[in-house]
């Protein structure tokens, strides 16, 4: 059944998926990391992975760059098994950046040109004064480039990228993003890591994980789906936050008023009743992040 | 007691890390410092902590005793233990015996780390460790607690459950301030400051940033004045000081990262235009 299901989903022709894992499983030991997960990634399409710590991001990574086996299910990576010739024709920055910070940007560029057996790229005009400089001296932003350009050097078909624009400032981050959709523009697939909600805006598509499954994916509203937050509005934010507090709700300050993640107007009220609170209950549509916090309360709840 | 600074300026050589900057930070509220990488944000709050002496401007904080600080870096001991680590802190301020005993449990208990007391911080989640490192900045219940980048890197789960450790302080009574990269979390705050490249962009409530934004954004497949625009998933973002867009531009309604970005350009294109 779900086989078929499988094959309904993917009717259209994928046969050009430039990623695609079916059913895959990993188990170390008794831990089940990736629990019967399916996805793909097409050309020119921009797809973010999101999840909280655990939620087996890095597994399913790992095993779409052929570094970890699966314990069941297949990936196909261009076409075929994700072996180093197939791995070659994909580009990978880290979190970290992957370059050396006591060699200039340009020796970092001609080392991993070196590694790929590529050209050694040209540093963009806007970076070229940044050629002699040790990367550790350039600031992240500049830092963030140059590993861009470094992975971009081989020309891959797929990017993974790990939390591309994290720590940079705004104008930054859309200049990366710049870069970004100029190569998705030309066909490139990219698979995009990340925990800044900024950056899951940016994508086409959104797969969100927990404890090992794809519990959501599509446009952020579908990631949300029906989950909800109370907005409590009051004079007093600081005595409702501390009364909803002092009850075990999930509440965060917003400006001033306070939300409740997936709260129950009812039960609200009686909490604020309690304590002689007036205050307007609004209920609003969750974010990406409240979404996830009550997915991590109910595995806590059934563990 | 309201704290903050007033036009601070620090140098670093000849390099202007904070450029007159002001900000007042009030009791019982929360305001973020927002910024990338260089904008000075680590320089304003270590020159509120005194940690960084102003080449201009004052500083208005209250003494070590009824201060809280949790640096960028670490803030907790690797080899040391959960209890360690606070009791370490708990004993520079003076804490000891039965008092501490009650504080540490009471910010482990709210930190969600009551399990992980005899666990060397060395072997926490980057979530974990920072929540850590919150609580110790928290041992003495200061007046004055000031966060530099609390949440970066650590999973949204956490960042949620850091939030909310945030708000119970502020909650509380303390002046609370901390600086991010995330703009969802300036949003949140009750008052944001957006650094760039040392300079205050904008800053007030979010409220107070969206009702003083001057100009119209906005949005197409292609920008009309390119070095005026920006992208934002498959279309592009366009940002008109003086309102003269176009007729028929589909108008938006901006967000923090459409006002910051704006704002950024316009300071940019000024410097450009004036060289």
């Amino acid at each position: 059944m779900s086989r078929r299901d499988t094959s309904r989903d993917t009717s259209r022709d994928t046969s050009r998926s430039l990623l695609r894992a079916t059913s895959v499983t990993h188990r170390f030991g008794d831990l089940v990391a990736v629990d019967d997960v399916s996805m793909h990634v097409e050309p020119g399409e921009v797809v973010g992975l999101l999840g909280a710590n655990g939620a087996g991001k890095t597994t399913l990574i790992r095993m779409l760059l052929g570094l970890l086996a699966t314990s069941e299910g297949e990936v196909v990576v261009l076409g075929g098994p994700p072996d180093r010739a197939r791995r070659r024709r994909l580009g990978y920055v880290p979190q970290n950046l992957g370059l050396y910070r006591d060699l200039t940007a340009e020796e970092n560029l001609t080392f991993i040109a070196r590694a790929y057996a590529a050209a050694r790229p040209v540093l963009p005009p806007d970076l070229a004064a940044y050629a002699g400089v040790l990367v550790g001296d350039l600031p992240l932003g500049i830092q963030r480039q140059v590993a861009f350009v470094a992975a971009l050097c081989h020309a891959p078909e797929v990017l993974l990228l790990d939390e591309p624009t994290s720590g940079v400032d705004a104008l930054s981050g859309t200049r990366l993003w710049d870069t970004i959709r100029a190569e998705s523009d030309t066909g490139v697939g990219v698979l995009v890591t990340t925990h800044n909600m900024q950056e899951a805006e940016q994508c086409d598509r959104l797969l969100l994980m927990s404890d090992g499954k794809v519990v959501a994916q599509g446009s952020e509203g579908d990631v949300i789906g029906d989950t909800t937050a109370i907005a409590v509005h009051t004079d007093d934010w600081a005595r409702t936050f501390a009364a909803l507090n002092a009850a075990g709700q999930p509440v965060v300050l917003d400006g001033r008023a306070v939300r409740v993640a997936d709260g129950d107007v009812a039960r609200l009220e009686q909490i604020l009743a309690a304590e002689g609170i007036t205050a307007r209950l609004e209920p609003v549509p969750a974010t990406i992040e409240e979404r996830m916090l009550v997915l991590a309360r109910g595995e806590a709840d059934t563990s | 007691m309201t704290f903050g600074v007033r036009s601070a300026r620090v140098r670093y050589g000849d390099r202007t890390a904070v450029d007159d900057v002001s900000v007042e930070l009030d009791a019982g509220s929360v305001t973020a410092v927002v910024g990338g990488d260089g904008a000075g944000k680590t320089t304003l709050l270590r020159a509120l902590v005194r940690e960084v002496a102003l080449d201009g401007g004052t500083v208005t904080a209250p003494d070590k005793d009824r201060l809280g600080y949790l640096p960028a870096s670490s803030g907790s001991w690797a080899g040391l233990t959960v209890a360690q680590n606070i009791d370490f802190v708990g004993g520079v301020f003076g804490l000891a015996g039965e008092a501490l005993a009650a504080r540490r449990a009471e910010l482990l208990a709210a930190a969600g780390l009551t399990a992980a007391v005899d666990r060397p911080a060395s072997q926490l989640s980057g979530g974990m460790r920072r929540k850590l490192g919150f609580c110790m900045a928290m041992v003495h219940e200061p007046a004055l607690l000031v966060l530099d980048e609390p949440s970066t890197g650590i999973d949204p789960v956490s960042r949620i459950d850091l939030w909310r450790l945030i708000s119970e302080t502020a909650a509380r009574g303390a002046a609370v301030v901390m600086s991010t990269t995330y703009l969802d979390e300036a949003e949140r705050a009750a008052r944001l400051l957006v650094l760039d490249r040392g300079r205050a962009l904008v800053q007030g409530s979010y409220d107070e940033v969206r009702a003083g934004f001057v100009g119209t954004i906005t949005r197409d497949r292609a920008a009309v004045r390119p070095h005026w625009s920006w992208r934002r998933g498959r279309e592009r973002r366009e940002y008109w000081p003086d309102a003269d867009q176009p007729a028929g531009q589909a108008l938006v309604e901006p967000d923090l990262e459409d006002i910051v970005v704006a704002l950024s350009l316009a300071a940019r294109n000024r410097e450009g235009a004036a060289t």
